[in-house]
């Protein structure tokens, strides 16, 4: 028997070193002669920049420069914005602030020195005098004519608008026997705190002409060419190394105007320069996740069958576009539709400036949104009709199979959602729990059950869908000593893809697990790919490292099969072996590496070495499902949330590494619990910050969470070689609404059939008060 | 100021700045890069080493009042080449996904067990609520620990 890798429950390669204190984060790197940066920020939501002072600043002993948007001027470009819509405004984004700060935190001026405190303390120098211009907050009053603007040079604060439009709306207005059901939702903003912050530092050697930097990112490889373009370099001068990062979440998909500026700085001062987040920077000035109001028009039969469904969500850019802004709300609108087959649909998505950070990519990154929308619309129905909430998902699920359009013009390539519906139902015991529940509400207690049945969309993606293309590269070379290199075009850290490639190749070239080394972001090192996110590395990036084995083996074959005198089809690749199936003929796979290699018979038309590199292109999305199950108890004195039990059943396709999968999961859940009972980001009017550090922003903790319940179902995608589908964002994806809609579900007697996230104690106990304020009704 | 400690074992002698932190002072000073900084507010606990056996937030201390301490460091914890049985129950069970968090998980997590040897799953989850991590959702943090409980109790290495 061949030994398995795929499937199995192996540990992470990469854990040693971090275990030990020995990996190597950017800010754990020193180069001889480096200066430090720091920045001064704006403390105004939106003012006129009337004068800068660095007097103070420059003279400062062991400061080396002081630079201000002016300087930069021409010499630094915009921060890039991929995302192409129709009609998209996109304003200018200088890395450093000039003539106007637009929202609190943005970069004003930066000061390099030879010491870190040194550089923070001269920032804290820096004298600006501002006009204090009216600070644009609220979507709905920023889409008001006559509003203040953000951009002034812009008509108004609309950044785009998009249209989703299906089916047949005269019919589903004239037909009586619909039920209209009417909600706002809102989508609160969110800090993707990751625990490591943002760093970089840039190098620029002048002799050379080279401009190398170490950057937290997901996407070296991007952010190479945008920051030689940024810094008007050949791209080919420039590299990137991505040292490991400690999470990004979509934060650190992205380019930063700091980025810029430590470039622009290296090659001013000709050595090498840090840049280092600090917390309350993270929490100001790195991008922010969701941040939509969603407008609901359900209409469903009497039986529960939604025949059509209409949104309007209003999607707050923030003051400027970072590198996918205004593409995130295209796909709460793409996946609106969820798990259901409703032919009628409408959205308007309305992109809207505020005086705030940039919204972007977080963790789902948009289609959380669009789950959560789709979720509790599914509930309301239930709750409108006196239906059971499974009831009505049942009553909507399209029939499993492949291929399903949907009326939102995409394709799920799978679709089962009765499977893991059925065995999350049985995980839990629902009818147990809803016969405790009926029990528990006649002595006056609140026990809540939630339900959700997501789809997601993953695997990002074909390349006629992604701004910057949605392939991804993978290499594989086989060394003259038979140990097996593995590089990827894309940048994991923390989803342990050391691990999973290992165990393709291992597994593909019958080689031991241990004898394969995977490496990814370098830039120099690596062949260019696209990255990690959108829960792509391993669907995408996996499937580039599978054919490029599949090229060694081939290869392999051809001069095994001279060797053996069969025919290279015929071959099998097993335990450092490559024999026939009936293992009457074989080669040790180490022999065939040095034919290779020494060249001295080469088989017609093969060219020596054992080097394979393979592109590939995804032909479609994946759409993982799943259905999870919350159950919650409400203290009825205070009003106090407490998750009792969590089922999740996911279906991410098939299953590379189970420990890793529950990993991802885990992970995944406690974000999107977090965002619907405790976290958010608040600013007030004025445009301050009021949850700037740890303090104020509710990250949740060990003792949050009960013990996660968790299981799959696995069917395998047709859209590529492995099978998988993605996991990454699954668990933040089905959790938000199924936690809301249990707490809904347990104050259902009250009548309440919606409350706002984050689900606090006091929202909770207003309502169980009888004053509903404005989260509930 | 001058100022001498003992880390992993290994006496030092340093002048230092006396506003300078403790972290910075182990990760900028001795080189000793495996304590990470997640906050410099004392709110997430990446930055937890041992003084003198108790774990402490090594951003909430200057370095001049660890004069004369000993310290342990992520980087001390194994010994003779052999992990620490935390270090073995967080490899073994999935405890760490970025790593980031996780020397000062390992960390904190020693001194619970050091004061509970038998912590049942809500101990440590209150035990850990000084350190957070973003990625695992914590589940695989408490398996992790229990597997070095377990391990302790049975004296297996
Ligand atoms: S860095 Fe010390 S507690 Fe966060
Ligand atoms: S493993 Fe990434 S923060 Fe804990």
């Amino acid at each position: 028997m061949a030994t398995k890798y795929l499937g199995e429950r192996i540990k992470r390669k990469e854990d040693p070193r971090l275990i030990q204190g020995r990996g190597h984060y950017v800010d754990d790197l020193k180069l001889g002669g480096m200066a430090h940066l720091a920045f001064a920020r704006s403390p105004h939501a939106h003012a006129r920049i009337k004068s800068i002072d660095a007097g103070a600043a420059v003279a400062t002993p062991g400061v080396l420069a002081v630079y201000t948007g002016e300087e930069l001027k021409g010499q630094v470009g915009f921060v890039p914005c991929a995302a192409g819509l129709e009609g998209l405004k996109i304003p200018d984004h200088p890395c450093l602030a000039t003539g106007t700060v637009h929202y609190l935190g943005e970069p004003v001026a930066a000061v390099v020195a030879t010491s870190r405190y040194g550089a923070r303390d001269a920032a804290e120098k820096i004298e600006v005098d501002y006009e204090p211009l009216p600070a644009v907050l609220d979507m709905e009053k920023a889409l008001v004519k006559g509003s203040p603007r953000v951009h002034e040079h812009l008509t108004d604060n609309t950044a785009f608008v998009a249209k989703l439009e299906a089916g047949d709306w005269n019919a589903v207005r004239q037909d009586a026997s619909l039920k209209v059901i009417k909600q706002r939702l809102i989508n609160q903003r969110l800090a993707p705190a990751s625990m490591e912050t943002r760093g970089v530092v840039a190098s620029y050697s002048p002799g050379e002409d080279t401009l190398t930097v170490w950057s937290s990112t997901q996407i070296p490889h991007i952010l190479k060419t945008q920051l030689a373009i940024m810094s008007k370099l050949d791209e080919a001068r420039c590299r990137v190394i991505t040292p490991e990062v400690g999470g990004g979440f979509g934060s650190k998909l992205n380019v930063y105007g700091e980025e810029g500026v430590a470039c622009f700085a290296s090659r001013k001062l000709g050595r090498p320069v840090k840049w280092i987040e600090g917390r309350r920077e993270n929490m100001l000035a790195t991008i922010h996740g969701r941040d939509q109001i969603n407008d609901l028009e359900i209409y469903a039969k009497p039986d529960g069958k939604v025949a059509g469904f209409r949104c309007r969500i209003l999607a707050s850019m923030g003051a400027y576009h970072q590198l996918l802004t205004p593409a995130i709300p295209t796909l709460t609108a793409l996946m609106i539709l969820g798990a259901y087959d409703i032919k009628n649909v409408f959205v308007e998505t309305v992109g809207v400036f505020t005086n705030e950070m940039s919204t972007d990519a977080y963790r789902g990154a948009g289609r959380p949104e669009a789950t959560y929308i789709i979720e509790r619309a599914m509930d309301l129905v239930a709750f409108e009709l006196k239906m059971d909430p499974v009831e009505v998902r049942r009553k909507n699920f399209p029939s499993s199979g492949k291929d399903i359009s949907m009326a939102t013009g995409v394709v799920y390539d799978t679709a089962n959602y009765e499977k893991p519906l059925k065995k999350a139902l049985r995980l839990a015991g629902y009818n147990r729990l809803r016969k405790e529940q009926e029990r528990l509400r006649k002595k006056g207690k609140y026990l809540g059950i939630g339900v959700s049945t997501y789809v997601e969309i993953c695997a990002m993606g074909p390349s006629s869908r992604m701004p910057g293309g949605g392939w991804e590269s993978g290499t594989v070379r086989v060394e003259p000593t038979g140990k097996v290199t593995v590089l990827s075009g894309t940048s994991p850290h923390g989803q342990g893809e050391e691990t999973t490639f290992a165990q393709i190749v291992a597994e593909q070239l019958g080689v031991s697990f241990d004898d394969v080394t995977v490496y990814h972001g370098d830039t120099s090192v690596v062949p260019m790919g696209i990255g990690t996110f959108g829960s792509r590395t391993t669907a995408v990036g996996g499937s580039a490292i599978y054919y490029a084995s599949e090229r060694i083996k081939k290869k392999m074959a051809k001069f095994a099969a001279a060797r053996l005198g069969v025919k290279p089809g015929e071959l099998l690749f097993r335990d450092g072996k490559i024999e026939t199936s009936d293992g009457a003929k074989s080669v040790p796979f180490g022999s065939i590496v040095v034919d290779a290699y020494s060249a001295k018979t080469l088989p017609a038309g093969v060219e020596p070495g054992l080097f394979e590199q393979f592109v590939f292109e995804p032909p479609n999305y994946t759409y993982p499902f799943g259905a999870h199950i919350a159950v919650v108890e409400i203290d009825e004195e205070t009003g106090e949330v407490r998750l009792r039990d969590y089922f999740a059943v996911d279906d991410c396709g098939r299953i590379l590494n189970p420990l890793l999968v529950d990993g991802q999961i885990h992970g995944g859940l406690a974000q999107g619990i977090g965002q619907a009972l405790w976290e958010e980001h608040v600013y007030d009017e004025s445009g301050q910050l009021l949850t700037g550090t740890f303090m104020d922003y509710a990250l949740p903790k060990a003792g949050c969470f009960p013990w996660f319940h968790t299981a799959n179902t696995e069917t395998r995608t047709p859209v590529n070689p492995l099978g998988v589908k993605g996991v990454g964002e699954a668990g933040t994806i089905g959790s938000t609404p199924a936690v809301v809609n249990a707490v809904v579900d347990a104050l259902r007697p009250l009548g309440v059939r919606h409350v706002d996230m984050p689900l606090k104690p006091e929202k909770i106990w207003k309502l169980m008060k009888g004053n509903a304020g404005d989260g509930g009704r | 100021m001058r100022i001498q400690v003992k880390v992993n074992g290994t006496a030092f002698e340093s002048d230092v700045e006396p506003r300078l932190l403790l972290v910075h002072y182990l990760r900028d000073v001795l080189d000793l890069t495996g304590t990470h900084i997640g906050c410099e507010t004392s709110l997430c606990g990446a930055c937890t080493v041992l003084v003198n056996g108790h774990a402490v937030k090594s951003c909430t201390l200057l370095a001049v009042q660890a004069n004369g301490a000993e310290i342990t460091t992520i980087e001390g914890l194994a010994s003779d080449g052999k992990l620490h049985p935390l270090q073995q129950g967080f490899w073994e069970e999935h405890g760490l996904q970025c790593g980031f968090c996780t020397p000062g998980m390992i960390l904190a997590a020693h001194q619970l067990l050091s004061r509970n040897p038998h912590p049942t799953e809500a101990e440590i989850r209150k035990g850990l609520e000084g350190n957070l991590c973003r990625c695992t959702g914590y589940q695989h943090i408490v398996k992790a620990v229990q597997y070095a409980a377990e391990k302790a109790a049975t004296g297996g290495q």
